[in-house]
């Protein structure tokens, strides 16, 4: 298996269809095809072992993507908002390699000893122009594709493996080849060093689906964009969705007629968010997706039926799954398992287990995390209803242990933000003498209203244990998140920590 | 007869066709398009014509399986020969489409 062979496939079956569109510039996906090849036989010129990708969303980056996988070399996408020192540190750890990057960036790491820098426009430039590598791609299954850096929240990042078998699988359990309609368009806003930018890319390709590349996130572009191209479906995270909700306002002028489909993910949807959206866009379709750079991207969704019928129910059990993320894919299985390993059953919170065809769940130097029978280990604490709705409650390293009982996070949040105040909110563990640790949260309030810490205090106790109410409440402007939608818990903790 | 397993790549020897084994139940299985068993994709056809009696073609990107589930073949390259497991022809897969998530 190689993911070339979707490339391959999308070639014979719709080589002139555009398949990625970048301001004025585009490739069909014979042209993205032909660039692979010719892309390939620079990589092997090279004699570099590892193709590293340091830019935001461009040509370059599907057509880097699938030259790697055509030469055989593991291609290594960076994070391009870390600092020159943390990319050097980064690039240590991937020699030698061949670097495809910016101009600036290409200046400021022309030092670093053994490392090939190839300008992106030069790049694309020769992929477009040069003969293709004479022989085929590796049908090896077990050839590395993609070394991924985790945004670890501890230690140095730790680089995730996604061998050729987990990312054909994961493209072959959840697409359909050429399903998309001709006219058919996705905006693509995440950044290529995301799991989730990787596997639009594979995604949209099988599917014969052009992508619209936005390299810098703004509402306004967004909005801008999806008229202008006429997209019909789009991926945003969390942040992204609410701030082009709060761009649109109660503008009655802005329409998007092309938009069908929006799928979101990357971090816990707040659910006045999700309520808006879909009074905002009332004929798209919502997925929510969730998955994890070491399952190849999506394991659980909760598709457009899961929402209406989430957010027409009277029963809050029904409507709560509107802030679920769905049930697993075909060909994914999911346990909760407690402390000690034991399988939990419905509505229990524990640990999510996963395994499939799609999951790696091994890192460099690290090996493979998956236990004797295929399982890996998320580290998110979840819980999952009758009818295997999947629902999140942060990390399990985040719970929360005061006095010797666990709680978490997540239900404490959910609690808080059904307040009629209550925009936002992040609830950690802070240090605590009489307890070991005690609950804290940061809240931020909805523009035009105002809540008291007592009140809110009050509304947690006449909902919950006691010992869930926060001890120690702070009105933010906003919360830390990154890029990528997540919300940056530990920033949130240090803060609440030192402030207590 | 080939042992036939995920990700392996097979090519029919009498028609253009290409296929990869999505899956698979073990053990050998007489896997055949246009009616002549299929070959691996370094092998070169000895020719042949596709028998009339398997000549429906396959299409590109389709899935084909036999009634009891044993295979599911992807077609990665069209061809005038019909797939089929031990005598009989393989079917076009239903399926059930999944919401773009990415």
């Amino acid at each position: 298996m190689n993911v070339m062979m979707l490339l391959e496939m999308a070639a014979q079956g719709c080589g002139e269809r555009v398949a990625f569109t970048n301001g004025q510039d585009s490739l069909t996906y014979q042209q993205l095809y032909d660039a692979a090849g010719a892309g390939a036989a620079l990589i092997r010129a090279s004699g570099c072992r590892y193709v590293a990708m340091l830019d935001v969303s461009s040509l370059a980056v599907p057509v880097g993507l699938f030259a790697s996988a055509w030469a055989g070399v593991p291609y290594v996408p960076l994070n391009y908002r870390l600092t020159d020192a943390e990319i050097r540190a980064l690039l240590a750890r991937v020699e030698p390699a061949l670097l495809i990057t910016s101009d600036q960036r290409a200046a400021a790491l022309a030092d670093v000893a053994g490392l090939q820098i190839m300008p992106r426009d030069a790049f694309l430039q020769t992929a477009r122009t040069a003969q293709p590598l004479a022989e085929t791609w590796s049908m090896d299954q077990d050839d590395t594709g993609v070394l991924l850096f985790t945004s670890g929240t501890t230690g140095a990042p730790k680089a995730a493996v996604l061998r050729q078998k987990h990312l054909v699988s994961y493209i072959l359990g959840s697409v359909e080849f050429m399903s998309a309609a001709e006219e058919d368009a996705a905006l693509v806003c995440v950044p290529p060093y995301h799991i989730a930018g990787i596997s639009a890319v594979f995604s949209s390709v099988f599917a014969g689906r052009r992508v619209v590349q936005l390299p810098d996130f703004d509402a306004r572009a967004w909005l801008e964009l999806v008229n202008r191209e006429q997209v019909t479906n789009a991926f945003v995270v969390p942040t992204m969705l609410a701030r082009i909700v709060e761009a649109i306002g109660d503008d009655p002028d802005v329409r998007l007629p092309s938009l069908r489909a929006l799928a979101y993910g990357g971090g816990k949807m707040p659910l006045p968010v999700i309520e808006r959206a879909m009074r905002v866009f009332p004929n798209a379709d919502f997925t929510n997706a969730y998955g994890l750079t070491e399952t190849s991207s999506t394991i659980a969704l909760l598709g457009p039926q899961d929402h209406r019928d989430a957010a027409a129910s009277d029963d809050p059990a029904l409507r709560r799954r509107l802030v679920s993320v769905g049930r697993p894919l075909p060909g994914v299985e999911v346990q909760i398992r407690d402390d000690e390993g034991r399988v939990l059953g419905a509505g229990e919170r524990g640990e999510i287990y996963v395994r499939g065809e799609q999951v790696s769940g091994e890192y460099v130097g690290r090996g493979s995390l998956l236990d004797k029978d295929g399982w890996f280990p998320t580290r998110d604490a979840g819980s999952m209803d009758a009818d295997g709705f999947l629902f999140l409650e942060g990390r399990a390293d985040d719970v929360i242990v005061r006095g010797g009982e666990n709680m978490s996070p997540g239900e404490i949040e959910d609690v808080l933000l059904e307040h009629p105040a209550v925009a936002d909110v992040a609830v950690v563990g802070i240090p605590d003498e009489q307890w070991g640790e005690g609950v804290a949260a940061a809240v931020v309030l909805k523009a035009g209203h105002s809540a008291e810490v007592a009140e809110l205090q009050g509304w947690v106790k006449q909902r919950m244990r006691s010992s869930r109410v926060p001890q120690q409440l702070e009105f933010w402007p906003e919360l830390p998140y990154n890029e990528a939608g997540k919300l940056l818990r530990r920033v949130v903790k240090a803060t609440l920590s030192k402030a207590s | 007869m080939a042992e036939l397993k995920a990700g392996t790549r097979l090519r029919s020897a009498v028609c253009a066709t290409e296929v990869m084994v999505i899956a698979a139940a073990g053990g050998e299985l007489d896997l055949r398009c246009g009616g002549a068993p299929m070959i691996a994709m370094a092998q070169q056809p000895a020719g042949g014509e596709v028998d009339p009696g398997f000549a429906e073609g396959t299409l590109l990107g389709k899935r084909y399986v036999d009634e009891a589930g044993a295979v599911e073949i992807l077609c990665t390259k069209p061809g005038n020969g019909s797939l089929a497991l031990d005598g009989t022809k393989l079917i076009l897969k239903e399926n059930k489409p999944l919401p773009s998530s990415d």
